[in-house]
């Protein structure tokens, strides 16, 4: 008899999921580091350079200070009976753990929390979104969760009854949606970013998509828009999504805002609004449209990947549907509290007057203007080498550029077995140490190929991966010219 | 406009069935009441650092310093972390680039699941593999990921313990699977007899589910129970015959309290067997920080090892692992400093240790108090707590108190508990919430309510119970 467990016998959601920002790729790039580790000379490259994802703080950002030392209050609040611990913390800091953990039963940060997170922090999170938008927020429409992720799979779950039922996607996507559409049993509708304006997003192809899927009797259902995007990083023009809105509110879909990158912008033409905010100046209310947002802690400025903080805000829905939303919750009963608490940091960080607010300022403003400095570096690298050109980084912490590769490689490619643009970056990163993700990963136009590469490398690498790209492009063009 | 995507009648079928009394009706009562100034004793959960249970000292002040490593160029900070901790914040820290703040490895850091491998070692005498020790946001979410790769649709069934941990009914309703009852022998103090797990699997073929899977919770919960080695074997044999992954459930290890049956885990006892079977039974065994004398709950901290679990299959878990990126790094550190706690001769060692054996041996004590209070209540029976956290007394419901419940639309034994509840203050959970035997009930109480706090809870309890009883008892002429 065969075992129970084997890849023939697993459910085949699980198999014919992927995600690419931890595939094959970056299995490779670990294999090269421990031999590497191993042997420093078993390669051209002294180390890897991971550009495959958005991971802060793993590639030497410092974590914000004061954000830490409440955290570390919060850990062990017996320092707060102690005199000494005024000589290392900051007073806004001790103040502020002090007023987050009365918001906690017997300061008992080892306790499950009510499933949709701690009451006074959802509180703080409320106004913190409020302050942002000028409409106000529900602490009770907000579920902290262990990253946006969990979000993210928590409405997939809720929305996917079968494979006809679908969920318009933008591509190229972040894989979080297609392998979580995928493992839930559903259809993923695609809509396409025009790469030729600047990654634009044109409400015209998501009702025609719509309406193509409508033909093959797909229900679509809702509709996911990353804002700021990834992997493309453009942030939307207002009049743009005033009309993702009103299509959502005409078809009746539920509007997905994914916003985890909406402290990344970096041009001064652009300002980040929320979708609730939009919503809400609309007229809109609860309701006109379904509407849930995501945050986390993991971008920014703050970049607390490793945390795992986020959550939902949910608006617009029935109380019969959120006491579903609520059971779901609570089956995994909460989620970390240190990621709570991070959560309510960032969506109330220190104010004018605060003792920490100005080294506060000046660690935010020193890593956005680095991100900013090192998105416009990329870009124009990429822009110079040949067959590539590279749209702008507005926000978020990622570049696309696109690469038309001559007919031998494409041929090679195939002769290897792997897509155009995986060989692409296979052969950099056996040659250089560099890590992307190739584009196949997010979609992409058919026949056109691209790859990913974070903006995070500190700025002192920069330059060293400039270098190393140009070279290996040069030779890698020069090996297959036509 | 039509239905829309998120109005009721058209959400997930899956999402709609699924049942998680822990945190369902008492529990919501519970919190309106609370709301409305009545004194609430939480006895829903395994929540001990709710109910006055102090953490441990030693991992607090090591993951503090982690979170915060400027810490460590301070002059001053001896003043107020000791020697071992900074010794210990900086080998964690050592084995993440980036520290707390960036993803680690998707499976947990490398280091810790090292550490994990040589505490299985070390308990079991039998070497594991870091490489198949996977770290998770809490046990629960391994026991989802390891259920939804084992469940491909309705035609799968796994079996369970009634009663049972409703996470195990939530996900396998989650998943569109099958539940596969077998039934614990509450006559012998919640035994398993491998007689009736034949009995649910021959059932269940016969309805046509292909049965792939069976779960234990060892020790119990809510029933407590410690398995000995000669149930084990038996399971390990049944599984071998029937072809079932076996999915350990042991996050209450630690929690045992009579000497008869100590904890052994399910991997020891199948390596124990030897060949063929030690290398074809395929077990999952799950373990987390929230229970234990740890009852680090708010962290989200727990791991799974694999065995016998071919290479291919580990990759897509592996895969699905890595969709959520990685586990939270600070809970990660709680586990290995669980795994690997203060030695003999370390200058936290005596506090450590007077801490952990404070709280188990209170907890020894809990156990005997309240089985020993529900016994003395009329129309109550209560088997022993051997191990876990709680308290699962049979609760002998007249037939007057059966029909009131139904005329108030209630099944029996949440009328019971909210009866209780308003009574009291005390928050139960019902049986029917884990599963019993038709007309059977019982409720689900927590062992962890502070021990000075135990009499009067008992006795609170006792007075209800009995005017309960002699009120629907009266027969009415």
């Amino acid at each position: 008899m065969a075992p129970p467990v084997t890849v023939n016998s697993i459910n085949p959601k699980v198999i014919e999921c992927e995600y690419a920002v931890r595939g094959e790729i970056v299995i490779l790039a670990q294999k090269l580091q421990e031999e590497i580790t191993k042997k420093p000379e078993a390669h051209p490259f002294e180390e890897i350079l991971y550009c495959n994802i958005g991971n802060p703080q793993s590639l030497g950002q410092q974590p914000i200070t004061f954000f830490r030392e409440v955290l570390a209050l919060c850990d062990h609040p017996s320092l707060l009976d102690k005199s000494e611990t005024k000589g290392l913390f900051s007073s806004d800091s001790i103040q502020r753990a002090g007023k987050i953990l009365e918001q906690i039963p017997g300061r008992a940060t080892g306790a499950y929390s009510h499933s949709q997170g701690i009451k006074g922090l959802r509180d703080t999170i409320a106004a913190g979104i409020e302050a942002r938008d000028g409409f106000p927020a529900d602490p009770n429409d907000i579920f902290l969760t262990d990253g946006a992720s969990p979000a993210v799979h928590m409405m997939m779950q809720l929305l996917i009854r079968s494979e006809k039922d679908g969920i318009l996607c933008p591509i190229p996507q972040y894989p979080l949606y297609s392998a979580s559409i995928a493992l839930h049993g559903g259809t993923l509708v695609p809509y396409y970013l025009d790469e030729a304006t600047g990654w634009g997003l044109e409400v015209s192809d998501l009702k025609k998509q719509l309406e193509t899927a409508k033909s093959k009797g797909i229900d679509v259902r809702a509709l996911v828009v990353i804002n700021p995007g990834n992997p493309t990083g453009q942030v939307l023009a207002e009049e743009n999504q005033k009309e993702i809105v009103k299509f959502c509110k005409e078809e009746g879909l539920v509007l997905l805002a994914d916003e985890v990158y909406q402290e990344n912008v970096y041009v001064p033409e652009k300002k980040f609004h929320s979708f609730k905010k939009v919503s809400r100046s609309m007229g809109y209310g609860e309701k006109d449209i379904h509407l849930v947002s995501f945050q986390s802690v993991s971008k920014g400025y703050y970049g607390e990947c490793g945390k795992r903080g986020g959550y939902m805000e949910i608006t617009g829905f029935g109380a019969d549907v959120r006491e579903h939303i609520y059971k779901l919750a609570s089956v995994n009963l909460c989620s970390n509290i240190s990621g709570q608490i991070l959560a309510s940091l960032v969506m109330s960080p220190p104010k004018v007057g605060d003792e920490s607010y100005e080294s506060y300022t000046a660690e935010r403003d020193g890593i956005l203007s680095s991100l900013a400095r090192r998105a416009k570096t990329l870009e124009d690298a990429f822009n110079k080498l040949e067959g590539v050109t590279c749209n702008k980084a507005e926000g978020a912490m990622y570049l696309f550029p696109r690469i038309t590769l001559p007919e031998k490689a494409i041929k090679a490619a195939g002769e290897a077995k792997t897509a155009p643009d995986a060989f692409y970056c296979r052969r950099l990163l056996t040659e250089t140490g560099i890590v992307f993700v190739p584009g196949s990963g997010f979609g992409q136009v058919p026949g056109t190929w691209h790859f990913r590469c974070t903006i995070l490398p500190q700025e002192e690498k920069i330059p060293a991966v400039v270098t190393r790209l140009t070279d290996f492009h040069k030779r890698f063009m020069e090996e297959f010219s036509d | 406009m039509g239905v829309k995507a998120l109005d009721h009648e058209s959400l997930n079928e899956n999402v709609k069935k699924v049942q998680y009394a822990v945190r369902g009706e008492l529990y919501l009562r519970a919190s309106e009441l609370q709301k409305e100034g009545k004194k609430i004793i939480f006895t829903n959960v395994g929540n001990p650092h709710a109910l006055g249970q102090r953490p441990l000292t030693f991992p607090r002040q090591v993951v503090a310093l982690c979170q915060a490593p400027f810490l460590l160029d301070d002059p001053n900070v001896g003043l107020l972390f000791p020697a071992d901790a900074i010794a210990r914040a900086k080998h964690y820290l050592s084995m993440t680039p980036g520290g707390l703040g960036a993803y680690s490895d998707s499976r947990g850091l490398p280091g810790i699941r090292k550490e994990v491998a040589e505490f299985i070692e070390r308990r079991d005498g039998y070497s594991s593999d870091p490489e198949l020790i996977f770290l998770t946001d809490g046990a629960s979410k391994g026991v989802m990921q390891i259920l939804n790769c084992i469940i491909r649709g309705q035609g799968d069934g796994v079996l369970v313990p009634v009663p049972q941990y409703p996470l195990y009914s939530a996900t396998i309703s989650l998943c569109g699977g099958s539940l596969v009852p077998y039934y614990l022998d509450e006559s012998a103090n919640w035994g398993l007899d491998v007689n009736n797990l034949r009995e649910s699997v021959a059932q269940a073929r016969f309805n046509g589910i292909t049965v792939r899977a069976m779960v234990i919770i060892n020790p119990g919960n809510p029933t407590g129970q410690c398995l000995s080695e000669a149930n084990l074997r038996e399971i390990l044999n049944f599984c071998h015959q029937e072809n079932l992954v076996l999915l350990g459930d042991e996050v209450y290890q630690q929690n045992i309290y009579q000497d008869e049956r100590p904890f052994i885990s399910a991997r020891k006892i199948l390596m124990d067997m030897g060949q063929p079977i030690s290398k074809e039974v395929q077990l999952v065994s799950f373990h987390t920080v929230s229970k234990g004398y740890w009852g680090e709950c708010g962290q989200r901290g727990g791991y799974f090892e694999m065995t016998n679990i071919p290479p291919q299959t580990v990759d897509e878990i592996y895969k699905i692992s890595s969709i959520s990126l990685s586990p939270n790094v600070p809970a990660q550190i709680f586990m290995g400093l669980m795994v690997n706690p203060p030695k003999p001769g370390d200058i936290s060692y005596l506090q450590y240790v007077r801490e952990s054996k404070g709280i188990l041996e209170s907890l020894r004590r809990r156990a005997r108090i309240m089985t020993d209070g529900f016994n003395s209540c009329k129309n109550v029976v209560c088997n022993f707590t051997e191990g876990a956290m709680y308290s699962f007394p049979q609760i002998r419901l007249p037939p007057k108190a059966i029909e009131a419940a139904k005329d108030a639309g209630k099944v029996p034994d949440v009328f019971y508990c909210l009866k209780l509840l308003e009574a009291t203050g005390i928050s139960t959970v019902p049986g029917s919430g884990f599963g019993q035997k038709e007309g059977v009930f019982h409720l689900r109480t927590t062992i962890l309510p502070a021990e000075e706090d135990m009499p009067e809870i008992m006795s609170s309890f006792k007075k209800f119970n009995d005017d309960f009883m002699e009120q629907y008892e009266d027969v009415k002429m």
